[in-house]
């Protein structure tokens, strides 16, 4: 299988190997086109969003204004802070001129000058490796004013990277402007969208690192070639990302629609002491989980998870054993969620406050039946009533868990605890003590 | 302590201003440079970068109360994080967080005496595929298990 975004060729990363093996020879063809046409192609191409959402890159692209008096804004976004994705590290590391490719041709297909690549904090070493790949692009005469020249254009962008310190919520897209204007990270309220206001209220489009790195190859073997491979609604090669209770965790580079089931066990290696699987997450925490005995057949593309109820969000495939205790796992993913709210919204501030709590109390063992439609109710109170998708993010993990394991939640409780709600006033007295002991 | 800007740094400072059309767009990097030449944000720093980048000094702490990466005081010489979210949890995160605890004898958000260490739990930190996982102050360390998480401690005395 051919690998797109990240090919087998050693040295990948070094500018001088990149440009041999053809390396800049897309741009150089991007720029004979007219904006228009390869907006037209990438829309063709039926490439879709890598970081989340699954959006149309073309269609987005689409969506800047022609013409406009204000500077125009391109932002990758390499937040990765998703639990259970790796990807974009892995572009940074071993194909970073790819990504710098693909933003040369992006920036020009939507007439930006100023790119912005926003990258986790915690990314040191990936940042450097970037930087330096960078660098050495300036000073081959790539990128910046010098790019006129040397692809005999009248068009030229500068590229930054811009570090982030440390907050989930920077990975959303208008919290991600919001940062690298030099605010808080508090994403904004849409409309207005990005591309009619965004940095510093200019047009602005924002594409995750995986899928601007797609754009290279789809201008050089053409739209019919991508549209292709993998799943027709879907098509192209994903990273898939696989960890937990796997043999052989990493990253797969594969075509989309791959078997979740041959993701984990031709690939993976499958589970360590040849468990059963107990619960899968096939896109990242904020996804709805699948059930261990749901995962026959299930494609890893977009719309095949749609119709089982999920999402393909980062690609980020979570395995968990039949031994893992689910009641663990969701309040650990719950006090992530609570950790990360910006705090803006008060159903998404209070209720995953409200939801680590009671979570919390289901792990000490005091927690009850009531306590899972409390769960859930709390969920479906966040989700839809705030400004960004961190209150779906923190909802559907919660919602999906308690309900798709609803067996498992019911057992967990009613074997820990036979009271249904221990009686915290009566437990000061006496006489609760007898009852207790009685009861337990 | 009143803070100033080394030479090299004004010198950064006005690099970093080149990438953006506002000066205050500066003021995440501008920390991390404040931060490097400091140990850490106090509020001299915050009133020095206001000035700086012509912000009123409440922003500046605005900004750095928001992130998790600027340290509001002293943290060790080698700032251990360790990575306690699922996956890594899936494999062993807390034992080695709990590893890391027993041999420091710190708990999240403290540093040792001797001010050689300091120790917190973070959220994923992209190495979900390589987990467990720590972080000594830039560098990352995966793929471990308890006794090479003491080896590393230990190699860090
Ligand atoms: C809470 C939250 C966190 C997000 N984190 C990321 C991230 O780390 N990286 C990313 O590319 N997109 C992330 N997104 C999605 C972005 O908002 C945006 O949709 C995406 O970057 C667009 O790029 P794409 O169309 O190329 O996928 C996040 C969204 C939310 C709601
Ligand atoms: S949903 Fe949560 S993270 Fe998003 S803006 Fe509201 S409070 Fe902030
Ligand atoms: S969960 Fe620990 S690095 Fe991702």
């Amino acid at each position: 299988m051919e690998k797109i975004v990240l090919p087998e060729i050693k040295d990948y990363h070094l500018i001088d190997v990149y440009i041999k093996n053809g390396g800049y020879e897309s741009a150089k063809k991007a720029f004979t086109f007219s904006t228009d046409e390869i907006i037209d192609q990438v829309k063709k191409s039926g490439l879709r969003g890598r970081g989340g959402a699954a959006f149309l890159a073309g269609l987005k692209w689409s969506f800047m204004p022609k013409s406009s008096d204000k500077p125009k804004y391109l932002c990758i976004n390499g937040d990765e802070s998703e639990p259970g994705s790796f990807k974009d590290r892995q572009i940074f590391e071993y194909n970073p001129h790819q990504l710098i490719e693909g933003i040369l041709i992006t920036a020009y297909a939507i007439q930006a000058n100023t790119c912005y690549i926003y990258i986790r904090g915690e990314y040191h070493k990936w940042i450097k490796l970037l930087q330096k790949a960078l660098d050495d692009a300036y000073s081959n005469g790539l990128v910046g004013e010098k790019m006129k020249d040397t692809f005999g254009i009248g068009f030229c962008t500068n590229i930054y990277i811009h570090k982030g310190a440390g907050a989930y919520i920077c990975g959303e897209e208008s919290s991600l402007m919001n940062s690298i204007e030099g605010q808080r990270g508090y994403p904004r309220v849409k409309p207005p969208f990005p591309a009619q206001n965004g940095l510093w209220g200019c047009p602005t489009t924002i594409n995750n690192v995986e899928t601007i790195t797609n754009v290279p190859p789809i201008i050089k073997n053409g739209w019919e070639w991508f549209s292709k491979i993998g799943e027709p609604k879907h098509p192209g090669t994903i990273l898939y990302g696989l960890s937990g209770h796997i043999n052989k965790p990493g990253i797969y580079e594969l075509p989309s629609g791959t078997l979740l089931t041959d993701l984990i066990y031709k690939y993976g290696g499958g589970v360590p002491g040849d468990k059963k699987v107990l619960c899968v997450i096939p896109g990242g925490s904020s996804m709805p989980p699948l059930r261990g005995d749901q995962i026959e057949g299930v494609k890893m593309d977009a719309e095949s998870l749609k119709a089982y109820g999920t999402a393909i969000g980062t690609g980020g495939v979570i395995v968990m054993d039949e031994d893992t205790d689910l009641v663990k796992i969701l309040a650990r993913i719950a006090k992530f969620y609570y950790h990360e709210s910006c705090g803006q919204c008060t159903p998404c501030r209070e209720g995953t406050g409200w939801m680590l709590k009671i979570l919390n109390r289901l792990v000490s063992g005091e927690g009850s039946v009531k306590d899972l439609d409390l769960l859930v109710s709390v969920a479906n109170n966040i989700e839809g009533n705030t400004i960004c998708a961190l209150g779906e993010a923190a909802a559907w993990p919660v919602k999906f868990m308690i309900t798709r394991f609803r067996d498992y939640f019911e057992k967990r409780v009613s074997s820990e605890n036979i009271l249904p709600v221990r009686n915290k006033v009566h437990s000061m007295r006496n006489t609760a003590i007898s009852i207790d002991t009685e009861q337990n | 302590m009143e803070f100033k800007f080394s030479e090299a740094n004004n010198k950064n400072i006005k690099d970093i201003l080149g990438k953006y059309p506002v000066k205050k767009a500066a003021v995440m990097p501008v920390l991390y440079l404040a931060q490097e030449q400091n140990g850490y944000i106090s509020n001299e720093v915050m009133l020095e970068i206001s000035n700086v980048l012509e912000m009123t000094p409440e922003d500046v702490l605005g900004v750095v109360t928001f992130y998790t990466m600027y340290h509001q005081s002293p943290v060790g010489k080698n700032h251990i994080q360790v990575c306690t979210n699922v996956s890594c949890m899936l494999r062993g995160g807390y034992e080695i967080y709990d590893t890391v605890r027993e041999k420091l004898g710190i708990s999240n958000g403290q540093v040792t005496q001797d001010m050689k260490f300091s120790l917190e739990e973070v959220e994923c930190m992209g190495s979900c595929g390589t987990a467990p996982m720590i972080a000594v102050n830039e560098d990352y360390y995966e793929n471990l298990t308890k006794e090479q998480v003491i080896n590393i401690l230990e190699s860090l005395k």
